[in-house]
């Protein structure tokens, strides 16, 4: 028996940021935002010409997200999490700006490990290939800037019970790596 | 000679592409159910369960089981006997890709030119094709889409043949590795072996989409796959990457001739959405 997931509102304040552990469960309820590969180049490229984005992103938690298109009557198509290491160059300069926890699958840099410690920001991880899935735990899917870039939009997301697992705490835990040791023979 | 109209071509590759990607094979989804009840970590377990209710809500509401519907491969094999009228083959099946993922809901994820501008085609085409003329007069489609995700993990090394099956088992596995979660596992791993550059890889590529439980035909080869598969799974990767003995459910291996001083190693990874769709005309 797994223990059971901990509720969490989104966005979260620094002090529950600084409470989640590496291994823990969660259920996100509350808003996210819905950005990839080309909204992240075009928001810090914003950001390092000294402009504001038409957005906020202080507190605020990042899904890397694509969805697919929703069938009329759908919130959302297909919408599981993409590669978070597409992202890694831009992410420290995110955080800097003020985001405070991210959503997606596989393996983090170096530096953007020491940014998470640095700014208190976790990485949380969704279950890759489940998009039918997770679709059911959003409710609203509004697009907020960059609508050219199509499924690469910047989008807020009204999510509850989103099921996600923290990989890498602000303390330095990652569970990629002790969640596999035990089973690692080689 | 058989005649096949170009637009039954645009048809059923518009109709391979919505099934592909909104049902996962059977095969597939007796592999999952399969290595649920043999993973040890209960994370796995219970990734490895939503994975397969994944796939039931996906096949039950015609959606994508994965928001990455991919690139649009298509392994075309035309019988020599038949002949194609009322339009390009080729354009055929870039039209059928184009009205699949546009009347599908898929999400179109093709840039037109790779480093410039990245402009998004807007319907997924165009398609890769891969053609083989065969003896025949029957044209055999099969679309497996590919996402990025496991696609841009895939390796290709110019070994040497003293580097020998050790240097296969070392690639096989730092591809794996190196991946991680990144291509959700648990993985159906495609070993290219032999031929040069271009044909290692496209062999790793039919080898990753080959029907689970398939075996390559020479013994010795359908061994190495086990062997293989036995080495991804103590990686202890496992669902996910959150830990488990479940990190592939297959290995497959298609090898051809190659050069007396090469052995080329392509490894086409792909993941738990190992999607395809064929059809017969
Ligand atoms: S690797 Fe496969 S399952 Fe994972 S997001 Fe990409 S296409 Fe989907």
């Amino acid at each position: 028996m797994q223990p059971a997931a901990r509720q969490l509102c989104v966005p979260f304040d620094a002090a529950t940021a600084r409470s989640l552990r590496a291994g823990e469960q969660v259920l996100l309820s509350g808003t996210i935002l819905a950005a990839r590969d080309a909204a992240h180049k075009r928001m810090v490229e914003t950001l390092e010409q000294g402009e504001s984005l038409p957005f906020s992103l202080a507190g605020a938690i990042i899904y890397y997200l694509g969805p697919s298109p929703a069938r009329p009557g759908q919130v959302i198509g297909a919408a599981g999490p993409t590669t978070a290491g597409r992202m890694d160059p831009y992410t420290p300069c995110l955080l800097a700006h003020g985001l405070r926890g991210m959503i997606g699958k596989g393996y983090r840099s170096a530096a953007v490990a020491a940014a998470i410690r640095e700014y208190g920001a976790p990485y949380l991880a969704a279950v890759g290939g489940a998009g039918a899935l997770l679709s059911r735990c959003i409710k609203h899917y509004t697009v907020l800037a960059y609508p050219e870039l199509g499924p690469e939009a910047v989008a807020a997301l009204a999510v509850e019970n989103f099921p996600a697992i923290v990989v890498m705490d602000v303390h330095g835990g990652d569970w990629y790596r002790t969640g596999q040791a035990p089973y690692c023979e080689l | 000679m058989r005649v096949i109209h170009a637009q039954t071509i645009t048809d059923t590759v518009a109709r391979l592409a919505i099934e592909a990607c909104c049902h996962l094979p059977l095969s597939v989804r007796d592999a999952l159910s399969r290595a649920a009840s043999q993973e040890p970590s209960p994370a796995g377990r219970e990734i490895l369960a939503q994975l397969q209710e994944n796939a039931s809500i996906a096949s039950a509401e015609h959606m994508p089981i994965c928001q990455d519907t991919g690139l649009a491969v298509v392994f075309a094999e035309l019988g020599q006997d038949a002949h194609i009228v009322g339009g390009d083959f080729e354009a055929a099946i870039h039209e059928g890709v184009r009205q699949g993922y546009v009347q599908g809901y898929l999400r179109k994820s093709c840039v037109a030119e790779p480093l410039f501008e990245r402009t998004n085609t807007g319907d997924n085409s165009p398609a890769i094709i891969h053609l083989r003329l065969v003896p025949g007069d029957r044209l055999h489609l099969r679309l497996a889409p590919k996402g990025a995700g496991s696609e841009n993990k895939s390796l290709l090394k110019m070994l040497t043949p003293a580097d020998g099956l050790d240097g296969v088992r070392q690639t096989v596995l730092e591809a794996v590795q190196t991946a991680g979660p990144s291509a959700c596992p648990p993985l159906v791993v495609g070993v290219g072996l032999g031929g040069n550059m271009e044909v290692a890889a496209l062999c790793a590529k039919r080898a990753a989409a080959r029907d689970l439980g398939s075996r390559n035909p020479h013994p010795r080869y359908a061994a190495l796959e086990e062997e293989l598969l036995t080495l991804c799974n103590k990686t202890g990767i496992g669902p996910q990457g959150l830990g488990g003995r479940t990190t592939a459910l297959a290995v497959h291996i298609e090898w051809a001739a190659t050069h007396i001083a090469m052995l080329p190693v392509a490894v086409n990874l792909n993941c738990h959405a190992a999607r395809h769709a064929s059809a017969s005309l």
